[in-house]
């Protein structure tokens, strides 16, 4: 089966700059597809390019089997919710929603009743007589996007749909995009460059940086399995370790540095490898007694901070190694550690990522 | 002196304000002289603007000013947003900045040399082409677009300036193409510069003088020729009255255009009340 979008070498390059460099992406059809990167990695760009408000340097971009390099944007199967929301400031709610219905030569009534069902899809109803500028930043995207969704299309791009709004607003509307998706099947893409909203929203995350995709994957796959320590830098907190493999067995591999670390076997690696090991903070359990496990080194608290649902520790270890972690508060437990306080911290090999740089 | 009145700034407004408006309120007041002494007051009186009606040479020239002035103000209106559009839109095309510097020129250029320049334009193109067949209103009305629409070029492009594109480029996305995309999208939203642009048109054309001087055929003359040749002759209180009425038609365009401005900005408690009806 030929996937839904197929990007193919898709290059751009503004003067010197090479905003998108060489890109090559397969999305399917009723993906809820995640663009995640720093800012000026091309994330934009690349929407552009899908919507045809950019010009393709070389490579082809394919929409549901059909090459897209002489299609204008009006003709294309698709939809943009621009950063800003790009709502026609002179026109009511109901006119900005119905603008692309009237384009598409809908008869009369069919304009009013989906325009009644899209204004509740969003929770705007009787809010149609109402100019942009009378509505709050949450009312005007929640206008973008049913003004977006009006024309059904096959794909709806979203910049940065929620960056606008607060943090408590952002997580209620995050949901809503996901359940939207979902009734509608209509395959999304979305640009962020947040990476906790990347992660509950999207089916898959394809991370960008310089113009370049660098990993696509499940949420959970990037998280768990990053294939470089860009990736596991840029998705959540990780700490590193540096190191050499000592020796390999079936099940595990020995790395020698300034502390000795066994980690399971991903393959691929020989003994003589540099490696760097990455793991993540809530993965490090913390205790004041040494007790035989695997992984465990002596450490010293040098900072923790209270989050609320955590506690939040950063500690040395012998030949300063650095290490986060994070441990819940749970009710009964005794209080692991404090300030410059001595202890013990371990992880399973398991929760021990090889990179190889 | 936080709330109260600054004195300096006071006295310095009254001074200004009274430069720019006492003569006017002086001509204003002596219209309604009952005597036929410019400078002597004889009592109040509406006689002058009986008479004024009664003149049938000064009622043409308003009509033809009129005229001339609606026909100048569309033509330069068209043409400046024509002009504004090329130079905010098409970017860094070549000569670009030659082009905009010739573009403004005629806003410096003396007044005497553009009437004289275009009136020799004029008959060298009846000499050659037969058109324009001896001098009248369109050949008034060509001038005066010649210079109205540079000025409206520039109304229009300091707003076409802070367009956000992307309600055009979404108008794009979803389904519209250009030249509807203009009018639906473009023109409603600059609409307050293209009002005000078309105003600065017509009350530029509406009283000049030394550029329809030259141009103006037998039988064309507009009202500032007529009140010009009029006044030639020594001023009338006639003459006051019909000052006084141009200042009431130029102040009249200059407030609503004013007022279009302002409901289309910040303030927008009116279209608040008006929008929630649906
Ligand atoms: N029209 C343009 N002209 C010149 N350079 C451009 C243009 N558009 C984008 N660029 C450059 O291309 C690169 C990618 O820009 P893009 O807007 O795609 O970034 P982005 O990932 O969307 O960033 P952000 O998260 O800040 O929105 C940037 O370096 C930017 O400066
Ligand atoms: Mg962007």
């Amino acid at each position: 089966m030929t996937p839904f979008i197929r990007i193919r070498n898709v290059t751009r390059r503004f003067g010197d700059v090479l905003a998108v460099d060489d890109l090559s992406l397969d999305i399917d059809r009723g993906e809820l597809f995640c663009l995640l990167g720093a800012s000026g990695c091309g994330k934009t760009t690349l929407l552009r390019m899908l919507a045809g408000f950019e010009r393709v340097d070389s490579g082809s971009i394919e929409i549901d089997g059909i090459d897209m390099a002489a299609v204008p944007p009006a003709a294309r199967p698709v939809n943009i919710m621009f950063q800003n929301y790009a709502l026609f400031p002179h026109m009511s709610v109901a006119d900005n929603i119905a603008y692309g219905l009237r384009r598409a030569g809908l008869p009369k009534p069919e304009i009013v009743a989906r325009l009644e069902e899209l204004l509740r899809l969003v929770r705007l109803d009787g809010m149609g007589g109402r100019k942009p500028h009378q509505l709050s930043g949450g009312q005007r995207q929640r206008v973008a996007l049913a003004r977006a969704l009006a024309r059904r299309p096959k794909l709806l791009l979203l910049d940065e749909p929620l960056a606008a709004l607060d943090k408590k607003l952002r997580e209620d509307t995050q949901f809503e995009l996901v359940d939207i998706q979902e009734r509608l099947e209509t395959t999304f893409i979305v640009v962020t460059h947040d990476q906790e909203e990347a992660m509950t929203l999207a089916s898959r995350i394809g991370v960008m940086d310089a113009g370049r995709l660098v990993q696509v994957d499940t949420p959970r796959t990037l998280y768990d399995r990053p294939c470089n320590s860009f990736i596991a830098d840029f998705l959540g907190t990780v700490s590193f370790l540096e190191g050499v493999v000592a020796s390999v067995n079936d099940g595990s591999i020995m790395v020698d540095g300034p502390v000795p670390v066994t980690a399971a076997n991903p393959g691929g690696f020989a003994v003589g490898d540099v490696v760097r090991m990455a793991v993540r903070p809530e993965k490090i359990a913390l205790g004041p007694e040494a007790r035989g496990a695997i992984n465990e080194i002596p450490v010293t608290v040098e900072d923790l901070a209270f989050t609320g649902v955590a506690t939040n520790y950063r500690v040395i270890g012998p030949e300063g190694v650095r290490l986060k972690l994070t441990q819940p508060n749970r009710r009964g437990e005794a209080a692991s550690l404090e300030w410059e306080q001595q202890g013990f911290v371990s992880f399973d090999p398991a929760d021990v990522v090889l990179l190889r740089d | 002196m936080n709330r109260g009145v600054s004195w300096p700034a006071l006295w310095l407004g009254i001074i200004g304000f009274g430069i720019l408006y006492v003569p006017v309120m002086v001509m204003v007041v002596y219209s309604f002289n009952a005597g036929r002494l410019v400078s002597v007051w004889a009592g109040f009186s509406t006689k002058w603007y009986g008479e004024l009606m009664q003149n049938d040479q000064v009622l043409e020239a308003l009509g033809k000013s009129l005229w001339v002035a609606v026909n100048a103000a569309t033509l330069s209106t068209v043409f400046g947003v024509l002009i504004a559009l090329a130079f905010v839109r098409y970017g860094n095309f070549r000569f670009r900045l030659l082009l905009s510097a010739l573009a403004s020129t005629p806003l410096v250029m003396p007044e005497v040399v553009t009437g004289l320049s275009l009136l020799l334009l004029f008959i060298a193109m009846e000499g050659f082409l037969g058109w324009p067949a001896g001098r009248g209103l369109d050949t008034i009305i060509i001038a005066h677009t010649t210079f109205g629409m540079c000025f409206a070029a520039i109304v229009v492009q300091s707003r076409l300036r802070d367009f956000d594109m992307s309600i055009e480029e979404a108008a794009a996305d979803l389904g519209a193409t250009q030249p509807f995309i203009f009018f639906s999208i473009t023109l409603p939203v600059i609409a307050p510069a293209v009002v005000a642009a078309w105003l600065l048109a017509f009350t530029l054309s509406f009283d000049d003088l030394v550029i329809a001087s030259f141009v103006s055929g037998p039988g064309s003359s507009t009202l500032p020729i007529v009140v010009f040749s009029k006044v030639r002759l020594g001023v009338t209180p006639e003459i006051n009255a019909l000052a006084t009425i141009m200042i009431a038609l130029v102040a009249a365009s200059v407030i609503t255009a004013s007022i279009i401005i302002y409901r289309n900005a910040a303030g927008r408690v009116a279209t608040t009340q008006k929008g929630s009806q649906p």
